[in-house]
């Protein structure tokens, strides 16, 4: 693996929850296909149903929920990571289809597909010459 | 005025849990200074009369690539991840996510009943049991009057 700091990083920027929990940012990697554009989130600790992606005008959010965590009548005596929650916003290009976003969980791995929008037609303006 | 001392006690008596925290975290940071690749990944240890539970956060693996061994008292979590398969003229835009392969070794405080160990994989987040040998438990003398 290579030498990244191996902790979360703590998004700081976000409103802070009702719950006492603290909110990451989660790592993300993107990459751009001819049809498509694909966004994987790590976020270990959720699963389908604590997840929530939003779009808005063309702000995507992306949220998880992260229960603590806390295995039953057990005391934590090292600990080296923290458990939270995460979201991370990320503005979207004119050319998706927001119609169309696919979202999929799997181990704790968020990845969504962001489909491109069929070729906007070039609009001609025309030009009246002033009078 | 005794009535203003006596809440300050109270008040400092229920921030303790937050001081605990705060201790813990001061901690981390420095111990972080010396944090490598060869920390990764990071574990939490939980520990309970009869054993210690052991968690850490390893998202989009296949469960058939990690591997947990323990040898005498030494636990070994190891593991690949691949990378996602671009195909040609595919780009990254960006780039954070950890691949490749990993070893975490970890001395236990004491002895573990290997064949009682059990790891599982949820949510990304692998949990492995390790319940204390029998022949390590702590044993009570009898004291004779």
């Amino acid at each position: 693996m290579a030498d990244k700091d191996i902790q979360k990083a703590q998004n700081t920027a976000v409103t802070e929850k009702i719950r006492n929990v603290k909110t990451f940012v989660p790592r993300v990697d993107i990459y751009e296909t001819k049809d498509a554009i694909y966004l994987i989130a790590d976020m270990p600790g959720v699963d389908a149903g604590t997840v929530d992606v939003e779009v808005e005008k063309n702000i995507l959010t992306i949220y998880g929920r992260v229960e603590n965590g806390k295995p039953a009548d057990h005391k934590l005596v090292f600990s080296e990571y923290e458990v939270g929650d995460y979201e991370r916003a990320f503005s979207l290009p004119e050319e998706i289809d927001q119609e169309k976003i696919k979202a999929t969980v799997k181990h704790g791995v968020l990845r969504l597909e962001l489909p491109k929008a069929e070729k906007v037609k070039p609009r001609k303006i025309t030009i009246h010459a002033e009078k | 005025m005794s009535n203003l001392s006596f809440w300050r006690i109270k008040r400092f008596a229920d921030s303790i849990p937050e001081i605990m925290d705060l201790q813990r975290e001061i901690n981390r940071l420095f111990s972080s200074v010396t944090q490598t690749a060869a920390d990764f990944p990071a574990i939490n240890v939980w520990e309970k009369d009869n054993g210690l539970v052991v968690t850490t956060e390893l998202p989009g693996m296949d469960p058939d690539k990690i591997n947990v061994t323990v040898n005498g008292n030494v636990l070994t979590i190891s593991g690949t991840s691949e990378p996602e398969p671009l195909k040609e003229g595919e780009v990254y835009l960006r780039q954070e996510r950890e691949s490749g392969s990993f070893q975490r070794n970890f001395e236990l405080p004491y002895q573990v009943d290997a064949q009682k160990i059990e790891a599982r994989y949820e949510r990304g987040i692998l949990q492995i049991t390790l319940p204390r040998a029998e022949e390590d438990l702590p044993k009570k003398i009898k004291i004779n009057a």
